[in-house]
């Protein structure tokens, strides 16, 4: 039987020095499918997207994706394989003008529908400030620009850390509606979430964090409040 | 709660250091005038690149032109004991608040850049001072002068007793430093330095005025860099622009000395300058060779034991040869 | 009329300079790495023609055929196998394996090619010169390696700004994670800056070699004149760096006028009257 699972966390524990974030965290991604992760500050969600994107490397456990071990690997390695991280705060390159920022996403030459031009009609104010300096931009439109950088690597898997943060709540209606295009082609996605309604409609399948641990994880639908904040607060 | 800063190792140490100095104190009786020659040799190694370290290792401040300070305070010498009749060994001394006050112009100039830039900065300080001193005819110009014989005799009656003298007067020297780096390093000040080259900018909110402490550290350096040159000179009896203001003679050296001995900690310049002369023993006569070995080896240690032979030492076996460290300690009721 | 020449002899010299300071900020642009060794590797450069021109029979110029292209690979070893370990927040690994590396460079040369003072010969073109004006002369080979300077800093500020390499250099002095997440192996970027900075190394070195005598000591000389070049024009900027070099080159040509001492010593005053009155430089970008 074909395994279906595109990601597959097993059991890891990471580390920041000698702090651990996580604990035996164990996580599965089907291809196609948008899963959430959630869970209060410090719970660990962004350690676990940096562990699966290669910048910090899980001490116990495995990462598979698409059946090959990537534990070890560095980030550029990662994102060869098809994984790429919208980072928390966007991040985007100040030296480079939006354009630039786009076109250093897709550095990486993979093959895959997105292009800057496809990037340009998901966000076509970004085309409109294409030359200006990255810095420039509002959060909201920064947040876009992050997303479609990621995008040009043609990635296999999306990992988006914390988009909503500092943004309008408006803003961020406007970003999340733009994610069943985004996922269209069978895109895999991660979304690490603060705001839980937010992440509740966007996701199919839902893993809430709590200090390192798997606290909750299910489909979206059997979530109820008192699941998730029990799960959330650890009460 | 109180801060202590002796463990059992430097209590230990301390005592060692203790007996070294009688030992070296009354070295004119055991040994031979080789020897008297070689230890103050090493003495002016030691101070020159413990003030390095000062600057460099404690304060963050790294300093490729000392030699600027070394020839400024040879030069200071040659001119006082040539052309003003003083006395030599009273124009050592003179020659640190010389070097200070001139230090002051410099580092407000060069404090401008920062890191690497400032490095190379004091490295233009230093051509500059070489092509100055190149401009001075009275003092030989670009071929240099040699101390006068009238002058030498001078200082005492007799060859022995001058270099008796000379000897003792490295070591007083040798000692003043340390001992004045130590009392700074355990002082509040010393605290400031530590939290300056760890991370300026929170220095700087926790209230140390870092611009004021950098500037009273390059001056100092500059006060005992200039004193040291100055002793160096008179032993060398003769000075030149090139002698004087030498990369390699008064950087290179001094700055592997301390990498490999250890940087941020008092007995590294000491550790460094005895395998820096072990090492001239055993590879005498390499002439140029040998500057590449040191320069080989202090590589080495820079990248796989950046805290140097003694940071080895110390981290494996949790020592100290001085009370240097603060630990608090609750008194126990 | 005299005063014009000599402005002029400046200029062109300043163009040689502005070479040796591209390479310097080229390296602390895109990683904050200042190389000590970088003028004991300009030396290093003049060597390697003198023993290619020996070895094959051509000329200084034509050498610079191979002796680029070995430099830039010299460059990348360099960085990938030894400055790459020193990269980090800490200051001192990289000043000091750099200083131990410009002594190592300079003894290494001594010992192999003696102190002796050494020329490349290039040529009828060395003594060729033709009148701009009435009683101006300019030579073919400074105005040809003047020329090279601008071509070298234009190819440069292109290569920075409108290709992928430039734009992988900028983003990774900006954010070295994010970089790594766009797939951009760092080791790898910072190597190819420096050897590309060795590439420029080359050309000014062969050129420094054509119109001057060297041996393995003048190399912290010609550190210390990029250093100030860059300094005089400000930080990241390229075309500023060609004004630092002219600014020096003049300086230097005015003050051996007054008395051949005084040469150096004109360039020094100069450089910390900048240092005094502007220490951003005169044209400096926003820094990085």
């Amino acid at each position: 039987m074909p395994d279906r699972h595109i990601l597959k966390v097993e059991a890891i524990d990471a580390f920041y020095g000698d702090f651990q974030a996580l604990f035996g965290v164990t996580l599965n991604v089907h291809a196609g499918q948008v899963i959430a992760v959630i869970g209060a500050n410090g719970a660990g969600k962004s350690t676990l997207l940096k562990s699966i994107a290669g910048l910090i490397h899980p001490l116990h456990g495995e990462i598979l994706f698409e059946g090959e071990a990537t534990t070890s690997l560095a980030a550029f390695e990662v994102l060869a394989r098809g994984i790429a991280l919208v980072p928390e705060g966007r991040r985007l390159f100040p030296s480079l003008n939006v354009e630039e920022n786009l076109l250093i996403g897709g550095q990486s030459r993979r093959e895959g529908p997105w292009s800057l031009s496809r990037v340009y009609e998901l966000f076509p104010v970004l085309a409109e400030f294409r030359h200006l300096p990255a810095p420039a931009l509002s959060g909201g439109q920064q947040q876009m620009a992050a997303i479609g950088r990621a995008l040009m690597s043609n990635p296999k898997l999306l990992l988006c850390d914390e988009i909503s943060l500092g943004l309008a709540p408006i803003v961020v209606r406007d970003i999340y509606a733009r994610l069943p295009n985004i996922a269209a082609e069978g895109l895999s996605v991660i979304i690490v979430e603060q705001d839980i309604v937010q992440a509740l409609k966007a996701a199919a399948h839902i893993y809430c964090l709590q200090e390192g641990r798997v606290a909750l994880e299910g489909p979206a639908g059997h979530m109820t409040r008192e699941k998730i904040s029990a799960a959330y607060f650890g009460v | 709660m109180i801060v202590d800063h002796a463990t059992q190792s430097s209590r230990i140490g301390t005592g060692v250091i203790v007996a070294t100095i009688i030992v070296l104190v009354i070295a004119p009786y055991w040994a031979d005038r080789q020897t008297l020659r070689l230890l103050a040799e090493m003495f002016t190694f030691i101070a020159l690149a413990s003030l390095w370290n000062l600057l460099a290792g404690y304060t963050g401040l790294v300093s490729v032109g000392q030699q600027a300070f070394v020839g400024l305070g040879g030069y200071i010498l040659f001119a006082l004991a040539i052309l003003l009749d003083v006395n030599p060994v009273f124009a050592i001394f003179v020659a640190g608040p010389i070097g200070a006050l001139v230090a002051v112009p410099v580092a407000v100039l060069i404090f401008r850049l920062r890191g690497a830039y400032f490095a190379i900065g004091t490295w233009v300080v230093a051509e500059i001072f070489r092509l100055l001193a190149s401009q001075v005819s009275v003092l030989g110009g670009g071929s240099g002068i040699s101390l006068p014989a009238a002058v030498i005799v001078s200082m005492a009656p007799s060859r022995q007793i001058r270099e008796f003298e000379t000897y003792w007067l490295a070591l007083a020297l040798t000692t003043s430093i340390l001992g004045a780096i130590f009392i700074l390093l355990r002082s509040r000040h010393g605290l400031a330095l530590t939290a300056i080259r760890d991370n300026e900018i929170a220095a700087q909110s926790s209230g140390i005025n870092v611009w004021s402490t950098k500037f009273a550290v390059y001056v100092f350096a500059a006060f005992g860099t200039s004193i040291v040159g100055a002793f160096i000179f008179l032993q060398k009896l003769r000075i030149s622009p090139d002698t004087a203001f030498s990369v390699n003679d008064w950087t290179a050296f001094i700055i592997f000395i301390t990498v490999i001995g250890g940087i941020g900690r008092i007995e590294g310049p000491i550790i460094g300058t005895i395998v820096f002369f072990l090492l001239r023993q055993t590879l005498a006569g390499l002439g140029t060779a040998y500057l590449l070995i040191m320069g080989a080896i202090a590589i080495g240690v820079m990248l796989w034991a950046p805290r140097g032979l003694w940071g080895l030492i110390a981290e494996r076996f949790g020592w100290q040869a001085l009370p240097l460290q603060r630990q608090l300690v609750l008194e126990k009721k | 009329m005299q005063w014009i020449n000599i402005v002029l002899q400046g200029t062109l010299i300043g163009g040689l300079y502005a070479m040796f300071a591209a390479g310097l900020s080229l390296i602390f642009g895109v990683m904050r790495l200042v190389n000590i060794a970088h003028g004991d590797l300009i030396v290093l450069a003049a060597y390697v023609s003198l023993m290619v021109t020996q070895a094959m029979g051509i000329g200084p110029l034509a050498s610079l055929l191979l002796v680029v292209p070995a430099m830039a690979v010299i460059g990348y070893v360099l960085q990938r196998g030894l400055l790459n370990r020193t990269l980090g927040d800490d200051l001192l690994p990289p000043l000091l394996v750099t200083f131990g590396l410009s002594i190592i460079i300079q003894n290494g040369l001594l010992e192999f090619f003696t102190a002796d003072s050494r020329r490349l010969q290039a040529g009828a073109i060395e003594i060729q010169a033709f009148e701009l004006a009435r009683g101006i002369w300019i030579g073919v080979l400074p105005l040809a390696q003047f020329a090279v300077a601008i071509a070298v800093i234009a190819a440069l500020q292109l290569l920075f700004y409108r290709t992928a390499l430039g734009r992988a250099f900028r983003a990774t002095s900006d954010d070295q994670t994010v970089a790594q997440l766009m797939g951009l192996d760092t080791r790898h970027v910072f190597a190819t800056a420096m050897a590309l900075s060795l590439a420029v190394i080359a050309i000014a070195g062969v050129f420094l070699a054509i119109r001057a005598n060297f041996d393995p000591s003048i190399g912290p000389a010609r550190l210390i004149f990029g250093f100030e070049a860059v300094i005089i024009g400000g930080l990241g900027s390229m075309w500023g760096t060609l004004a630092g070099g002219i600014i020096l080159g003049v300086s230097q040509a005015i003050g051996a006028q007054i008395d051949p001492g005084w040469q150096l010593l004109a360039g020094h005053i100069v450089f910390l009257a900048i240092l005094a009155a502007r220490p951003q430089g005169l044209f400096p970008k926003v820094s990085g």
